[in-house]
């Protein structure tokens, strides 16, 4: 692998370092609490790979759920994941070898550093989407574990930290907003999932607000592809 | 333990189904109405992300989103101005930070 692909990798993948790290943390930290050491927190993080769920998981865990329950759960938290797989078939189809893992590790945070399918220069573009992915991971199960086994000995407050996974959004947001000049997918989209949690409550908005995303860019279908 | 096992077993297989799916089912040939929606679906997806991170805003009640609302603002701004989504984040993120800590007041 070039060294300029590792580089350029490590330094998109940044954005994603600091939360991952810290929200990790307090999934390790969070597991530690319900009784479950380093070793089931690694476990999860290597395995699972998909924060919000982790974090619904430790409630499964603790309230001996069945399995059937856990199945329903992570259908419906993790939808959305169907939504990412659709939209990275075309990017991801020369990825050959690493494709297996690349669609494993397609969080939403390595979605949002991905999706537009653009890579820098003098890099090898397949190689560059799995380190992302690679990193990302890396990040995310050492955050999860040094959470588990330090605990809460920070010795300052991280408090809001966790606000830098909707600063990445919102960076990606505007970024493709600027380079766009068809708006028409973007405010289908914020303005869809708002109305759905105004209408459904914070709970259960996701996936009525996929289902109307799907349905008006489908109507919209030959007028989008008409601008193009 | 054996059932705690199971339990990370099946959120990892379901949510593994759900990362593959639409590759295996599109393996052969992608039809052309899902290279549409390939190529709609990511602002679209990225906008719902945006609300669903912002889901738990308060805005009739304390701190009424404000430090959200100030650091999203921050993250717009300087994203428009330098187009560096590093330096947004950053910047954003500990703009929030401040904020909710209390350590810079934004209060009318």
């Amino acid at each position: 692998m070039k060294p300029q692909t590792v580089k350029q990798a490590f330094l998109r993948s940044v954005p994603v370092m600091a939360g991952y790290l810290v929200l990790g943390a307090g999934f390790g930290i969070l597991m530690r609490g319900a009784g479950y050491g380093a070793l089931w927190t690694a476990a999860m993080s290597l395995f699972v790979f998909a924060g919000s769920m982790q974090f619904v998981g430790v409630g499964l865990l603790t309230g001996g759920a069945s399995l059937l329950t856990a199945a329903v759960t992570t259908l419906t938290v993790n939808a959305r994941h169907l939504f990412y797989s659709v939209s990275m078939i075309d990017v991801y189809k020369n990825a050959g070898a690493y494709k297996p893992y690349m669609i494993f590790a397609l969080t939403d945070e390595t979605y949002s550093l991905l999706c537009d399918g653009k890579t820098p220069e003098n890099t090898a573009p397949e190689a560059f989407r799995f380190l992302v992915s690679l990193f990302n991971h890396g990040y995310w199960v050492a955050g999860s574990v040094l959470g588990s086994l330090l605990g809460a000995v920070l010795p300052f407050s991280t408090a809001g930290i966790e606000f830098s996974m909707t600063a990445l959004f919102i960076a990606s947001f505007t970024e493709q907003w600027l380079s766009s000049k068809d708006h028409v997918p973007a405010l289908t989209g914020l303005t869809g999932t708002l109305l759905c949690l105004l209408l459904s409550g914070r709970e259960h908005f996701l996936i009525p607000a996929m289902g109307l995303i799907t349905l008006t860019l489908t109507l919209l279908r030959g007028r989008e592809e008409a601008k193009v | 333990m054996t059932h705690s096992a199971l339990l990370i077993a099946v959120m990892a297989a379901v949510t593994m189904l759900l990362r593959f799916l639409p590759f295996l089912i599109f393996r052969k040939k992608t039809p052309k109405y899902v290279s549409y929606l390939g190529k709609v679906l990511p602002p679209a997806v990225i906008g719902m992300l945006v609300i669903y991170c912002l889901k738990d805003i308060t805005p009739f009640t304390a701190p009424f989103g404000i430090p959200a609302l100030v650091a999203a603002a921050v993250v717009v701004g300087l994203q428009i101005w330098k187009r560096n989504s590093l330096i947004s984040i950053l910047a954003g993120t500990a703009v929030y930070m401040l904020i909710s800590q209390g350590l810079v007041y934004f209060d009318f």
